[in-house]
């Protein structure tokens, strides 16, 4: 999987609660792109791999996204007691920062500079997100569908969801039920050539 | 002018059970729920103000952490408002309860069952992680998922359509998606540079 040395691990659920709660007050405008950052690329828990398939179980399934993808970490090293570390580290830190911000800049809102640099944090954060789906793409060369499939999934999603505006659930329905399924008929060839080799 | 408000138990429960009702169908993040939450709050109950309504947007947005800390943040404000029908009789410990009862009301609503959910079937997935079908799910929607991050950067940028007026927009999204890509520099410094270039109204 991956090319370099093994991957690390969170030391204990404290480890957890604290890689969590940094993490996520570097998150503005999303946490997104800064779990992808500091989990693969600087701690190294996942390799990018493994990133997109977590991401597309949290994405699925119903709820915040990044706090299920802080569920589904914790839970996996800790158990349930893990899951609740990682949960309460993404929403503790950044909840106490909130109500401090509302109580002290709670009419400010309307300002004319509020609103200008809400605009421009805006826009940055459509470009982390933009980054993240970018960095993303060299996880599927190891994907048993192949590139060109991959490509034409991909391409055919964003242009249902980006270009004809469709709602997500029908798009998903879609292509996800022919990628599964794409995915499948793969994985079984593989594991039936490799039951004959053996 | 913000509502005054004299809530009672029932009134708190119904509001934890519209959020649990909301919790499982927020597919691609509770923000997709916001215009429900609206007609509840501000249109239906009235326990929300307008303004009220959209600041408690505005500030989970410019603030660090999960885009769900809008949902604690009405429930902040409704929880204020509940303080203020106390009228001279609430002091500052009873502000502070009715508060942090509205924060904990709707954002235990909204996430007890999507989290319950999300829990038990990841570790029901993990622990049958080598079977065909749960490796195809992970595969056929690996594709997916990247598309849907990068429409999602596009219909935020798209969201601002002017593109005679809109188009430093544009390029400050570019630049950075360039920058986060291609370099290692730190996000805080795009964030701040990006609200700081929109406060003195450069874009």
């Amino acid at each position: 999987m991956s090319e370099q040395a093994p991957l690390n691990q969170p030391r204990s659920k404290t480890d957890l609660f604290i890689s969590f709660t940094l993490l996520a007050l570097q998150g503005f405008g999303g946490v997104l792109a800064v779990v992808q950052r500091v989990l693969v690329e600087e701690k190294r828990w996942m390799t990018k791999e493994q990133f997109v398939e977590d991401w597309a179980v949290a994405q699925i399934m119903p709820g915040p996204n990044v706090v299920n993808l802080s569920l589904m970490i914790g839970g996996r090293y800790f158990g349930l007691a893990g899951a609740l570390a990682g949960l309460a580290g993404m929403l503790t830190a950044p909840l106490i920062v909130a109500l401090l911000l509302a109580m002290a800049f709670g009419g400010v809102s309307d300002a004319a500079w509020a609103q200008g640099a809400l605009r421009g944090m805006g826009a940055v954060s459509a470009g982390l997100i933009a980054a993240v789906g970018l960095k993303l793409i060299s996880a599927l060369r190891s994907n048993p569908m192949g590139m060109p499939v991959c490509i034409a999934l991909a391409l055919a999603s964003f242009a249902g969801v980006g270009v004809m505006r469709w709602p997500l659930a029908y798009v998903l329905l879609g292509t996800g039920l022919l990628g599964c399924g794409w995915a499948y008929l793969q994985l079984a060839k593989q594991a039936a050539s490799q039951g004959d080799a053996a | 002018m913000n509502p005054v408000l004299h809530m009672s138990v029932s009134d708190w429960l119904s509001m934890f059970n519209h959020y649990a009702s909301l919790s499982l169908l927020a597919v691609g993040g509770a923000i997709t729920t916001a215009p429900d939450m609206h007609r509840y709050l501000v249109d239906e109950t009235q326990w929300l103000s307008e303004s009220q309504f959209t600041s408690s947007i505005a500030l989970a947005q410019a603030a660090p952490g999960p885009n769900i800390l809008f949902v604690a943040l009405m429930g902040w404000n409704v929880g204020m408002n509940t303080a203020a029908g106390l009228g001279a009789e609430g002091g500052l410990w009873s502000t502070f309860l009715l508060a942090s009862l509205g924060v904990l009301v709707p954002m235990l609503g909204i996430m007890l069952p999507s989290s319950i959910l999300t829990y038990l079937t990841t570790r029901w997935a993990h622990q049958h992680r080598d079977k065909i079908g749960i490796r195809a799910f992970k595969s056929g929607m690996a594709p997916i998922v990247i598309a849907l991050l990068l429409a999602t950067a596009w219909l935020l940028t798209l969201s601002h359509n002017q593109p005679t007026q809109d188009w430093p927009l544009y390029l400050l999204t570019l630049v950075t998606t360039l920058l986060v890509w291609r370099t290692k520099v730190h996000m805080l410094w795009l964030i701040g540079t990006g609200a700081l270039i929109g406060a003195l109204g450069w874009v």
